[in-house]
């Protein structure tokens, strides 16, 4: 690794609240060229809200944000300006990558980047300077498909084509790896370390570990909107790192031994769905008492399984057995018959927000006899439920009656499991159950779901974490381009071998078990 | 800069005096404008409120007024809970008072306590049918229902005055496009003798009471507001969703059927093609300032039916167009769509230091 | 075979255009606001405000031009109130459209009535005549066809390939269709989202007004009560038919003001056997077959109808 250089940003003293929440308080970082920097913290640890200062989204309380030009001389850099944060060479790639999809690659780049009355587009010579940067950099997307035609892959390399072309000087990644797989990672690893050889200057984000060790050269913890940890990556280890954004030892579960019963979900040459999300031919048993872990990229077919269980889609082909009967016509059924779902997108199809915690609880047992009479809603025993599930999953809430979209998203997912978890399912579909929570909430679901299936329900987990897996799995299967590898024993599997499967390269361990 | 923080829940008071507050500044707003006009805004104020609610008569001319905005205002109200645009409550209307003729008309001889629920029931079956076409468009074909349900309002209306001119055509009408008038037993009975007001006060408050316990108390209104809320979830939660709003759609439409059937059978007695002076579009205005409640329905509806009748009275004396009362009435939607902010959000001034 | 032979009259031609011209406007402005992410249900109310507008400003003795420029700006006004509400507020565009739609048709009444306390014939001015351009000739039936329209179908004309042109040739239009697709890239290349969706709004919704001034400035030289009748809503159709395209809006345009004068001149031919109500329903009618004609495939600007909040996903 080559030379660091001299420093190119500085925060000092950066404070900003919402309300009586102190999201950063007094924050001082810094960052030299060719250096990449992970920076670190739980959700809700202020990473978030820092990034929105560093590129002009919010305005800062107190506290500045200095820049050095190209010559050496600092300046303060305008608040709360996007367009100054751009023009200073701040790059930014976001978690959600912000491209329009209607657009080609090439547009994308190139938008915002000309005088907006300038009467002709200029393709040419931009095609022509994104073309060098490619071969520099090795980042290579199809320029001229428009974006909703792309892997994410191809899509987050045009993000930081963005960046680069609009001369970017220090280029912030946001949980970057999030929808790769570990082979896609390693390239874009590759891309980070030579550009920081260039001399960029690069924050990294992320809460995979591992990553952070291999690729960065600096760690900054932030915990509670405070920095904790300001050190070399060298000489750290994963231990000490989580204790240091948890702040205190957190010790991973293994999952528990199972004493499999009967096959709650068999799925016999199942084909479904249809276009990019298309299943075909999967195999897949589980039993009563064991929790079944899909790994994979999403976008590889998890959706449609999930909606499988979940009775919002049907096998064409193949044959299907949910608990002693075919497939579910739809999601009643799916929940009479005992399953219990979780789904990916707890703000898309979990929540209706504006409604109020209780009537969240009781949307899927809202024909029981213990909520509706004559088809009228009995409101206090609705309420006490509620009272109950709150209490006895540690729900915070204002109260039963408060709307649901005052929850945060840990306490949102915990009533959702709550909901799952009502009638005792005999299945329970947990699909990307922990996406998004801090680590306490995420502690709290495991256990939940252990328990579940030490009680005896089968359980079917999708999930791209890679340490959820692991923790929770007594198999695991992974699923590529709409096909599902068997599921192999969680024991004799590790991440490299999930990965390769993941990228459709299934290795020996699958193969023996088929 | 502004800023929007979101309120936990608004207080009840909060919650009451937004949507008054609205209501009285569009009657501020569209004051000044007349006053633009050169018109004396005191005596015209005077005329508009002494209009409205000056003696008995003018309070039972309100009422009266009221009694298909009510029922439109519902509809509206049912349909936008389930987050269903039915913008066509005004062809509904029609449709209503077109099924009240044909069965009131004379074809159908029976005592008043069968033909007047027999007329309402058709008024009903009317309008809901006519919106359930874009509903089931919408569930299978994906086509939106605003452009469906406003071009039928044009449609049913072209389809009522080829009835005026055929075979509905009022013999006795001298030339006139009005209909057969409808037959006393189909007639609602007045509340007061001397008045205008009719039955169909009574009825609209009951719908409104109706449609209150429906929406709070049953399972069905729940998944109504289910689906409204989020349909994605609603689905994932397994509520059938088309069907949802297929009964939403049936709900609304009955309840701005209804509104043209208590029109013809308890105020004109037969039918025109300006039976509504846009009773379906102040709908919309009457279920907004009611914040999608069906309770505060009835007040609200009060309220617009009073700037009508008012304006009427103002127009008259001071020879100033009762488009004002339309002015009012559209101005009072769009201040209530700025209150509804109010009401979600504390707005803060942050400075940028 | 006499309702063919209506497919060959320069006169059938020449109205469907003049039926055309107003929907072209209509069409071009309504995908310019959605293509930005705004779905404008203000468009009847505008067309009936631009209507007013443009033929007040004549009949006081503006000129002809000056009376299409005041009804542009009275829609571009109309636009920025729409904005405020749905952009800046970020407030229902469904509730918010209607609402302007019966704010704009009651002012213009109102004033209406204000300015004519009481007349009972609409005062007439003296509008756009057509431009008799003698090279147009040359063209069989569609040429003089053409000969036929005034000043102002050719600036609808114009309207279309300029919408082309800044849409797909120029920066503006790339920021134009970004945000409507995904206001986060916009707005994470350091543009603005709220002053394009606002400058949006402006422009679409002066083309709107500027559909209602062609009926009272060339086609009926007057301006009376429900003239508008329902061609904002069908403008709104034919845009989803037009999946959004400028070019696609022309010719849907066209279309459908030639299924209208064909309709017209075979309600003749009819001759009282079917009554007149039947005819008058077919442009609703045709637009909401349009619609699902195309709703299945339709390609809606993924942002329309959603608000954008500056760091919220």
């Amino acid at each position: 690794m080559s030379g660091i250089g001299e420093a190119v940003l500085r925060l000092e003293g950066v404070g900003k609240r919402f309300g009586a929440l102190v999201a950063n308080d007094a924050i001082d970082l810094s960052l030299h060229r060719g250096e990449v920097v992970a920076l670190l913290g739980e959700n809700g640890a202020g990473k978030t809200t820092l990034m929105n200062i560093l590129f002009g989204h919010y305005v800062a309380d107190e506290g500045r944000v200095m820049l050095a030009d190209a010559a050496g001389a600092w300046s303060e850099l305008p608040r709360g300006s996007p367009q100054a944060a751009l023009a200073a060479g701040i790059g930014m790639v976001h978690q959600h990558f912000t491209l329009a999809e209607n657009l080609t690659g090439l547009e994308n780049i190139i938008l915002g980047t000309q005088a907006w009355y300038s009467l002709r587009l200029s393709r040419r010579e931009a095609r022509k300077r994104i073309a060098a940067l490619m071969r520099r950099t090795g980042l290579q997307a199809d320029l001229d498909l428009p974006v909703d035609r792309l892997g994410v892959g191809e899509r987050q390399r045009l993000e930081i084509l963005k960046a680069l072309y609009r001369k970017a000087r220090i280029l912030v990644l946001d949980e970057p790896t999030a929808v790769l797989t570990p082979q896609e990672a390693e390239g874009l690893f590759a891309a980070v370390r030579t550009l920081a050889r260039e001399g960029l200057a690069v924050l990294f984000i992320s809460h995979k570990l591992g990553e952070v060790l291999a690729l960065t050269d600096r760690l900054v913890v932030l915990r509670s909107g405070r920095k904790v940890a300001d050190r070399p990556t060298a000489g750290a280890d994963r231990a000490l790192i989580a204790q240091l954004m948890v702040g205190r030892e957190v010790d991973v579960a293994r999952p528990a031994r199972a004493e499999p019963g009967r096959p709650v979900l068999v799925l016999d040459k199942v084909g479904a769905g249809q276009g990019r999300g298309r299943l075909s031919a999967i195999d897949l048993t589980i039993r009563a008492g064991e929790i079944v872990g899909i790994a994979g990229v999403s976008g590889n077919g998890q959706a449609t399984l999930a909606e499988l269980v979940a009775g919002l889609a049907q096998p064409i082909e193949g044959r299907m057995d949910l608990l002693g009967s075919g497939a579910p016509a739809n999601p009643f059924e799916a929940i009479a018959r005992g399953v219990g779902r979780l789904s990916e997108d707890r703000h898309r199809d979990g929540m209706v927000a504006e409604m109020s915690v209780a009537e969240n609880l009781i949307m899927e047992q809202r024909w029981s006899k213990g909520v509706q009479r004559f088809g009228l809603i009995r409101r206090d025993a609705a309420r006490d439920a509620a009272k109950v599930a709150i209490a006895a999953f540690d729900i915070r809430c204002p109260g039963a009656e408060a709307p649901l979209r005052l929850l945060s998203g840990g306490n949102i997912q915990k009533l959702l499991l709550a909901r799952a978890l009502a009638g005792a399912p005999r299945l329970i579909l947990a699909n990307q159950p922990t996406r998004g929570l801090d680590v306490g909430a995420t502690v709290e679901v495991h256990a939940r779901l252990r328990r579940a299936a030490l009680e005896g329900a089968g359980v079917l987990l999708i999930s791209e974490d890679f340490d959820e897996l692991f923790a929770l799995s007594h198999r695991i299967a992974v699923m590529h381009g709409g096909a599902l590898t068997p599921a192999v024993a969680a024991q004799s599997l590790d991440v490299q071998t999930i990965g390769l499967a993941m990228a459709g390269q299934p290795g020996a361990v699958f193969e023996a078990a088929a | 800069m502004i800023r929007f923080e979101p309120r936990a829940a608004p207080s009840p008071l909060l919650a009451v005096t937004i949507p008054m507050a609205a209501a009285f500044g569009s009657l501020l707003i569209a004051l000044a404008i007349l006053k633009l006009t050169g018109t004396p805004v005191l005596s015209a104020a005077g005329l508009l409120v002494n209009g409205a609610a000056g003696s008995l008569f003018a309070l039972t001319e309100t009422l009266t007024r009221a009694t298909p905005l009510i029922l439109t205002g519902l509809a509206v109200t049912v349909a936008f809970r389930a987050r269903l645009w039915n913008i066509g409550a005004e062809g509904q209307l029609y449709a209503g008072a077109l099924a009240a003729v044909a069965v009131g008309g004379g074809q159908i001889d029976a005592p008043a306590f069968i033909l007047i629920p027999l007329i309402c029931l058709a008024g009903a079956a009317a309008g809901a049918l006519l919106l359930l076409g874009p509903v089931l468009l919408k569930a299978r074909l994906s086509v939106d229902e605003v452009v469906t349900t406003l071009l039928l309002n044009f449609i049913v209306l072209l389809v009522v005055q080829m009835m005026l001119e055929g075979p509905m055509k009022d013999p006795m009408g001298m030339g006139w496009p009005q209909s057969i008038p409808i037959l006393d037993e189909a007639a609602l009975p007045r509340l007061f003798a001397q008045m205008r007001l009719h039955a169909g006060l009574l009825i609209a408050l009951a719908a409104a009471l109706g449609v209150h316990l429906l929406l709070g108390a049953t399972v069905l209104g729940y998944e109504m507001r289910a689906v409204g809320g989020n349909p994605a979830a609603a689905r994932f939660a397994g509520i059938p969703v088309d069907a949802t709003l297929a009964k939403t759609a049936l709900l609304s439409g009955a309840l701005a059927g209804l509104a043209g059937a208590s029109e013809v059978a308890g105020l004109k007695g037969y039918l025109t093609a300006d039976l509504s002076p846009g009773f379906g579009y102040s709908g919309i205005v009457v279920a907004m300032l009611a914040a999608l409640n069906p309770l505060a329905v009835v007040p609200a509806a009060i309220f617009a039916a009073g700037v009508f009748v008012g304006a009427d009275t103002m127009s008259r004396t001071l020879g100033i167009s009762n488009y004002f009362a339309d002015l009012t009435v559209s101005l009072a939607l769009l201040c209530v769509l700025v209150g509804s902010l109010f009401l979600r959000y504390r707005l803060r001034w942050v400075g940028r230091r | 075979m006499e309702a063919f032979e209506i497919l060959l009259q320069a006169n059938f031609w020449a109205a469907a255009i003049r039926i055309a011209t107003p929907l072209i406007f209509g069409v071009i402005g309504a995908l310019i606001c959605e293509r930005a992410g705004v779905l404008n249900l203000g468009i009847e109310g505008i067309f009936v405000a631009g209507a007013m507008a443009g033929w007040l400003a004549v009949y006081l003795g503006a000129g002809l031009w000056t009376g299409v420029a005041i009804a542009a700006l009275v829609g571009a006004l109309f636009g920025l109130l729409h904005g405020l509400f749905t952009v800046i507020l970020g407030l229902s565009q469904h509730v918010t459209g209607i609402g302007i739609t019966l704010f704009a048709t009651s002012a213009a009444y109102f004033g209406y009535r204000v300015a004519f306390p009481s007349v009972t014939e609409p005062p007439r001015i003296m509008a756009f005549q057509p431009l008799d351009l003698a090279a147009l000739k040359l063209i069989p039936v569609i040429g003089p066809a053409l000969a036929q329209q005034t000043a102002l179908t050719w600036l609808a004309f114009a309207c279309v390939a300029l919408a082309a042109l800044i849409l797909y040739r120029t920066p503006l239009g790339l920021a134009i269709r970004a945000v409507g697709d995904n206001p986060a890239s916009v707005d994470a290349q350091g543009l603005s989202v709220a002053g394009l969706r606002m400058g949006a709004l402006a422009a679409g919704s002066a083309l709107m007004a500027l559909g209602g001034a062609f009926l009272t400035m060339s086609a009926f030289n007057a301006f009376f009560f429900g003239m508008i009748n329902g061609r904002g809503w069908v403008c709104i159709a034919l845009t989803v038919f037009a999946s959004w395209r400028p070019e696609k809006a022309l010719i849907g345009a066209l279309l459908f003001g030639a299924f209208d004068a064909y309709q017209v001149r075979l309600q003749t031919l009819a001759g009282g056997i079917v009554p007149s109500q039947v005819f008058l329903m077919m442009p609703y009618i045709l637009s909401i077959v349009a619609l699902v004609l195309v709703a299945r495939r339709a390609d809606y600007p993924r942002a329309l109808m959603k608000p954008y909040i500056k760091g919220e996903r």
